[in-house]
């Protein structure tokens, strides 16, 4: 990274910055050393650079018994070479007193704007050359983000996710400091670090007099905090790769977001570093803020408040009203009761909000949660507060990890199974496994089914393909209506179908429920 | 001498101070053997705190119960001359199906009083003796109508003193009797059917009844009687061989109602029993009383051939194999009956070999299918000849089925016979797969797989691999040489070199490297060798896979039709008409796109970007005089670098068009029918898959090394230098023939230049610290996947049930999850 001044005399930069012109310094860092010194130090025109060089020494360790294993992608990285955020935190850490806008040999320069030029060859820009426009331009700069193909020698995998950025303008430095300091990580977004809770107040400073202000501020927000995992996702790393794929290939159907306490720090945070009304919330932004239903929330996100959407389904929404996810488990909700059932099973139960509402009902007296992912359950039993869950609901409560592949006895002895958006996620020469599995070995007496009617995405403005990316297939009502019909002829069961949602009277209801009865006799 | 059951609950009774554990130790092994007084210390840190009693009974119970659920005899050393305390102990035996004896120490109570006396830890009185002998006085008239197999009375010190044990063997015992077997299905009286089918399987008639040549043994599943033509020529053709010893027969549950009836019991005539009554009055006297008396005398079941084969008529779940209980002979009678009846009036059976995961072979008859069909190592052999169906019998230990036709309809069916046992595609069970598990292989010792990698391994497998009726394999993984400590290099060719021929192998051969994806072919030669093979009906002939179980594209069917069209040499070469093969796909690209984007190429992109900016402005700084020229310098070296590592994955990549561009190198052969080819030589996989003529397919490159000889050494060695310098991954070394033991299958020999995709861009400039890396966990992870993968396959050619073959699978899948370093 290089700062240029044209400001006279321009080796003012080295009052500012705490760096005298004409030496080298270094800075030794965790992972490697940040070098500081000036390609040019003139009086007309003053460059600084700081120079990253990450440690290969330090990256390369050899790992013995016992230490925590990494996939591949720990090796071989982008970090040695790209603008993320290790240079945030190099940066901050060198020009600590600059960013504090603190000199105390010309007290007067701080608070003067000079005309600067900021240059990044390679930033990793997620959302492209766009995105960092939107997120400097407010700020005053005039941004050049010029992208970088992938690979010259194939030119069909088209551009890299980096982008070579220069920003010029005027801005005090500690402004741009600060800056840079909050936007790189905003802009990488990557998940290589874990975030301390103390990142809020970090934020808070350093955003102080301009984050308030910005038009993308919720992104900022969520991007800058949200790069947290709390789950270690190693073993799915490694099966990924394997495979010769990405870990995201292999990324669970359900979202896996935070614990409840650093969640309502963030969300004390948002509202105080950005004065968000109350109400905006937890705004959908891609895959940070879905709202979470039991197996797959892509579908179920609101309108995104800006054209930052991300990810798969970010932009398909229900129109108006609550989330279709809450639709959905109130119509099953509502059904079970009526069917009279007291124990239930949720079949692919995700996040358990079902299992919760269920819960939250004395009438269901027992209550199971199955599902294939064991971060999903994790994520479950933290949002359920198993641990403190007072013993009389506990006792009504099995939660545990089961795939509908398999027969399995622990699915059998209840009235009735609900598999709420998942046959969708089931490849379709499995079904008969499934099927078997459901009806022919766990038999309740009743099984509620959801999944997307396809019909119904011509009404989703934003989407192409599938609702989800893990989604194998959808189906029209009539093709659900004979695949539930076939089955339930072959299992002794009668059913019934119901829309969910608003029944659109040219393509259908966004989901669609089907209700098995199992006969008396059988 | 006391004779009690090998699997018994041996319960003792007698007061204190009546020598019991004396008794048990001199009798029993130690760990049979489990006092209450134990049991108080364990939960109570003092074998006399009476108050800690109920815990220590509660203990007892659980531990006494385990050892029988796990087939192990068991002494429980108490006073029990209490009734209730016998009772509940009576009842634990029950619900292990095993029987229980009780051994009773009458000692006179002086001598009791005495011996309490001079222990110092009893400081109990007298009193407590006498009050005991009261209740064992109280006992002793009636202790036979406990419920005990037999009771055993030991009077005096004498005959304590000179008691011995002995052991009797269980009736279903006869493990000893190893065949050949031919196992013969309900005859309901077709005598002329079975006479027929005993010639079919070449047994003569001689003087003393029949007899075969071959020595072999008839065993009949039960239900000799009722419904047919002839009842009285059935059992007196069956009772003349089981006594002149070459057969054995179990009871049917016709034989039981007819007992009953033959008795003059009131039963409901119904089902053919009026026939067989019929028969019977009509033969001379004394046969119906001969026939009552065999009849009476048939065991529910017999457990043959050292345990591996289990008889009953209506089958036995595994917990019940060699247990004896009311339950056990209701279950080999009768079946799991649900309790419930169907339209027809007929008792609903549970379909209980659907889950049975024993590894004895169980026979029976009972229920009249179409065709006898094998589930989960279980047969039925009613075929219904009374009906008009088929007399059935099984060769074992050959698995053969022979077959004669009903002469006619003898008894019309209540109901039609059943479908033969559709080949359920959801026989997987999650029991097969999650937990802790150890799975037994062939090849070594069996393995263990931890819970959360099961767990990891189950959601992989369940969300994306393919139909698992198809994956019947996944490669396990290769661990690299020793590190080299030649200049330059972290892996070469010597050190492989080395390793083998400490390990006594003679021969190895090198073969080259593929980069590509990893990729498990399975084949069959039409959809119906699929359907009839493997059990997939959906029209399909074939999968190809990735190491994880993954389909290689959204479609796969035009590359398995490809590889099929490729593959017909194959078929008549190998005698089969469907083959598993192990690959690489080619190019690397093809399935590993996005990886490649995202990870590798973004990382030359950066580097691309990045370096020369850095390089300029050092540059610069260096021509102000500036001293940063160290930095200089490596920066340049980086950037020379990452050239390097760009064009080492750029190699692996070239465009594909649909399959236009593709190449598959299939190295090994892995199964046919009836063959675990993965065993043979190198050279006969390589030679054999040299037959294979197709664009498709590209040649592998190898060579031979005899390890002994340098110049073989060095040939291979410049051919791997020749072969990595000009960019190739680097090759696999392996012993030429499978050699069993802690020899590893292959060690791979990565090239200098392909590491930098491994080790990243500048991996050359820390070799001293790289050389430092950790093989042995990766290398006991090859031996165990590799012993599970030749365990899946061998179960695979032996046509083991789908489950079977699933669990090492899944083993492997869950033990490639374990943490190791990755870069191995």
């Amino acid at each position: 990274m290089t700062i240029t001044t044209t400001a006279r005399p321009a080796t003012d930069l080295g009052f500012l910055l705490h760096k005298h012109p004409e030496r080298v310094q270094e800075f030794g860092q965790s992972f490697g050393t940040a070098t500081v010194f000036y390609p040019e130090a003139g009086g007309e025109r003053c460059t600084v650079a700081l120079m990253l060089e990450v440690d290969p020494i330090a990256l390369a360790r050899s790992r013995g018994k016992g230490s925590p294993d990494f996939s591949l992608s720990q090796y071989v990285n982008d970090r040695p070479y790209a603008a993320s955020s290790l240079l945030a935190v190099a940066l901050a850490d060198v020009f600590r007193t600059a960013r504090a806008g603190r000199c105390g040999a010309r007290p007067e320069l701080p608070g003067t704007a000079l005309p600067l030029e900021l240059r990044l060859p390679a930033l990793p820009c997620r959302g492209g050359p766009d995105l960092a426009r939107r997120l400097f331009e407010p700020l005053g700069w005039e941004v050049a983000a010029q992208p970088i193909v992938l690979d010259a020698g194939f030119p069909e995998w088209g551009e890299s996710r980096y982008v070579r950025l220069t920003l010029s303008g005027s801005a005090r430095l500690a402004d741009a400091l600060n800056h840079l300091y909050v936007l790189l990580p905003v802009l990488d977004d990557g998940k290589h670090y874990w975030i301390a809770p103390d990142e809020v107040d970090k934020l808070i400073r350093a955003g102080e007099g301009w984050l308030h202000g910005h038009p993308e501020r919720g992104l900022i927000t969520r991007r800058y905090l949200g790069r947290r995992s709390t789950l270690t996702r190693t073993a799915l790393a490694r099966l990924a790769e394997l495979g010769d794929e990405t870990e995201e290939q292999l990324e669970p159907a359900v979202e896996e977001d935070a614990p409840a306490g650093i969640t309502a720090a963030t969300e004390a945070a948002t509202e105080a570093a950005t004065e968000a009304p109350a109400a905006e919330g937890r705004a959908a932004e891609g895959r940070d803020a879905r709202p979470q239903t039991g197996v797959d929330a892509a579908q179920d996100a609101v309108p995104a408040e800006g054209p930052g959407a991300e990810g798969p389904g970010g932009a398909v929404g229900e129109p108006k009203g609550r989330p279709l996810s809450a639709r959905r488990r109130e119509a099953v909700l509502a059904r079970l009761e009526q069917l009279g059932a007291a124990s239930v099973i949720d079949l692919g139960c995700g996040h358990g909000e079902l299992v919760g509402a269920l819960l939250a009902r004395p009438r269901f007296a027992k209550v199971g949660g199955m599902d294939v992912s064991s971060m999903a359950l994790t994520i479950a039993a933290r949002k359920l507060r198993l641990d403190r869950m007072p013993d009389s609901r506990r006792a009504r409560l099995t939660l545990f990890q089961g795939a509908l592949t398999y027969t399995d006895k622990r699915l059998s002895g209840y009235d009735a199974a609900v598999l709420m958006e998942v046959i969708e996620h089931v490849d379709p020469p499995r079904l008969a496994a499934l099927e078997r599995v459901v009806f022919a070995h766990a038999r309740p007496a009743h099984v509620l089914v959801t999944t997307p009617n396809i019909e119904h995405n011509v009404r989703y403005e934003f989407l192409t393909g599938l609702r989800h990316p893990d989604h194998r297939f959808e189906w029209t009502r009539a093709e659900f209506a004979a695949w539930a019909t076939r089955v339930a002829g072959e299992h002794g069961y009668q059913v019934g179908f119901e829309p969910v949602g608003d029944d659109d009277p040219e393509v259908g209801p966004p989901t669609q429920m089907g209700v098995f009865t199992r006969d008396q006799r059988s | 001498m006391i004779s009690v059951p090998e699997l018994s609950l041996v319960v003792l009774v007698g007061v204190s101070g009546s020598g019991k554990s004396t008794f048990a130790a001199r009798h029993f092994a130690p760990t049979q053997v489990i006092s209450s007084d134990f049991c108080r210390g364990l939960v109570a840190d003092d074998e006399n705190d009476q108050s800690a009693t109920p815990a220590a009974f509660d203990l007892l119970h659980h531990i006494v119960g385990v050892r029988l659920s796990r087939g192990l005899l068991t002494v429980v050393d108490a006073t029990n001359v209490q009734y209730a305390a016998r009772r509940s102990l009576i009842d634990l035996a029950r619900q292990h199906d095993v029987l229980a004896d009780a051994i009773v120490l009458d000692v006179p109570e002086e001598v009791a009083i005495e011996r309490n006396a001079s222990r110092p830890d009893r400081d109990f009185g007298a009193g407590v003796v006498i009050r005991q002998r009261k209740d064992l006085r109280r006992s002793l008239g009636k202790i036979s109508r406990d419920g005990f197999r037999k009771v055993h009375v030991l009077r005096g010190l004498d005959e304590i003193e000179a008691a011995t044990i002995g052991y009797e063997k269980a009736w279903s015992d006869k493990t000893e009797l190893t065949g050949p077997f031919d196992i013969i299905g309900d005859v309901h009286g077709c005598r002329s059917e079975l006479e027929t089918l005993l010639g079919e399987l070449g047994w003569v008639r001689g003087p003393q009844g029949y007899a075969h040549p071959g020595g072999r043994t008839a065993v009949f599943v039960g239900d000799l009687v009722d419904r047919g033509p002839d009842t009285p020529g059935v059992l007196s053709l069956v009772m003349d061989m089981v006594e002149a010893g070459t057969a054995i027969c179990v009871m049917g549950n016709h034989e039981q109602k007819l007992v009953r009836a033959l008795n003059g019991r009131k039963v409901k005539v119904a089902h053919g029993l009026q026939e067989s009554l019929d028969q019977l009055a009509a033969q001379p006297p004394g046969f119906a009383e001969r026939a009552k008396t065999f009849m009476d005398g048939l065991l529910s079941h017999y457990r043959l051939d050292g345990g591996r084969l289990v008889v009953a008529h209506a089958g036995l779940k595994e917990a019940y194999h060699g247990r004896a209980s009311g339950r056990v002979r209701a279950f080999a009678l009768y079946g799991d009956t649900t309790g419930e009846t169907d339209e027809y009036g007929l008792p609903v059976r549970y379909p209980w070999a659907d889950d049975y995961r024993g590894r004895a072979m169980v026979v029976y008859g009972h229920t009249p299918t179409v065709s006898p069909e094998w589930v989960n190592n279980t047969i039925c052999l009613d075929t219904g000849c009374v009906f008009g169906g088929h007399l059935t019998a099984l060769r074992y230990p050959e698995r053969e089925i022979v077959q004669v036709p009903a002469e006619k309809v003898w008894y019309e069916p209540a109901k039609p016979l059943g479908a033969a046992h559709v080949r359920d595609p959801g026989m997987l069970d999650i029991n097969d797969v999650i937990g802790t598990r150890h799975v037994e292989t062939r090849f070594g010792p069996r393995v263990k797989v931890m819970e959360e990698n099961a767990a990891a391994a189950l959601e992989v497998m369940s969300r994306f691999a393919v139909d698992p009726r198809w994956l019947v394999y996944l490669p396990p993984t290769m661990a690299p040489p020793e590190t080299s400590t030649l200049d330059g290099y972290l892996e070469h060719p010597h050190e492989a070199f080395e390793e083998f021929a400490a390990a006594g192998v003679r021969e190895v051969v090198c073969e080259e490297k593929h980069m590509g994806s990893r990729a498990v072919a399975v084949l069959a030669r039409t959809p119906e060798v699929a359907a009839a093979r493997f059990g997939v009906t959906d029209g399909g002939a074939g999968a190809v896979f990735t190491r994880t179980g993954r389909p290689f594209f959204a479609d796969t069917e035009p590359l398995v039709t490809r590889l099929r069209e490729a593959c017909e040499p194959l078929w008549a070469e190998l005698g089969s008409d469907w083959v598993v093969l192990d690959c690489e796909l080619l190019p690397w690209s093809a399935k590993a796109g996005e990886l490649i984007r995202s990870q590798y190429a973004s990382v030359g992109a950066a580097a691309r970007a990045a370096l020369p900016e850095a390089v300029a402005a050092l540059e610069a700084a260096a021509g102000r005089g500036l001293e940063v020229h160290g930095l200089l310098d490596r920066t340049r070296r980086r950037a020379g670098n990452a050239a390097l590592f760009r064009d080492a994955y750029a190699r692996y990549c070239w465009p594909v068009d649909g399959l236009e561009g593709i190449k598959v190198a299939p190295f090994q052969i892995l199964a046919c029918e009836g063959r675990a080819t993965a065993l043979e030589p190198h050279a006969w996989h390589l030679s054999t898959l040299g037959l294979l003529d197709s664009p498709l397919i590209a040649r592998t490159e190898h060579v031979f090394v005899t390890l002994d000889s340098p110049e073989s050494r060095a040939a291979a060695t410049a051919w791997w230098e020749s072969m990595t310098a000009t960019g190739g991954e680097g090759m696999v070394v392996k012993p030429a023939v499978h050699t069993p033991g802690r020899v590893q299958p292959g060690v791979k020999v990565r090239g200098r230049e392909y590491l930098r995709i491994i080790y990243g861009p500048d991996y050359t400039e820390s070799l001293d610290v790289l050389r430092r890396r950790f093989l042995g966990k990766k290398r006991s992870l090859a031996l165990r996947e590799y012993a599970l993968g030749l365990e899946a396959l061998s179960r695979l050619a032996d046509g083991e049930p789908g489950w079977r073959v699933h669990e090492p699978v899944f083993a492997v899948l869950a033990l490639e999850s374990e943490p190791v370093d990755p870069r191995l």
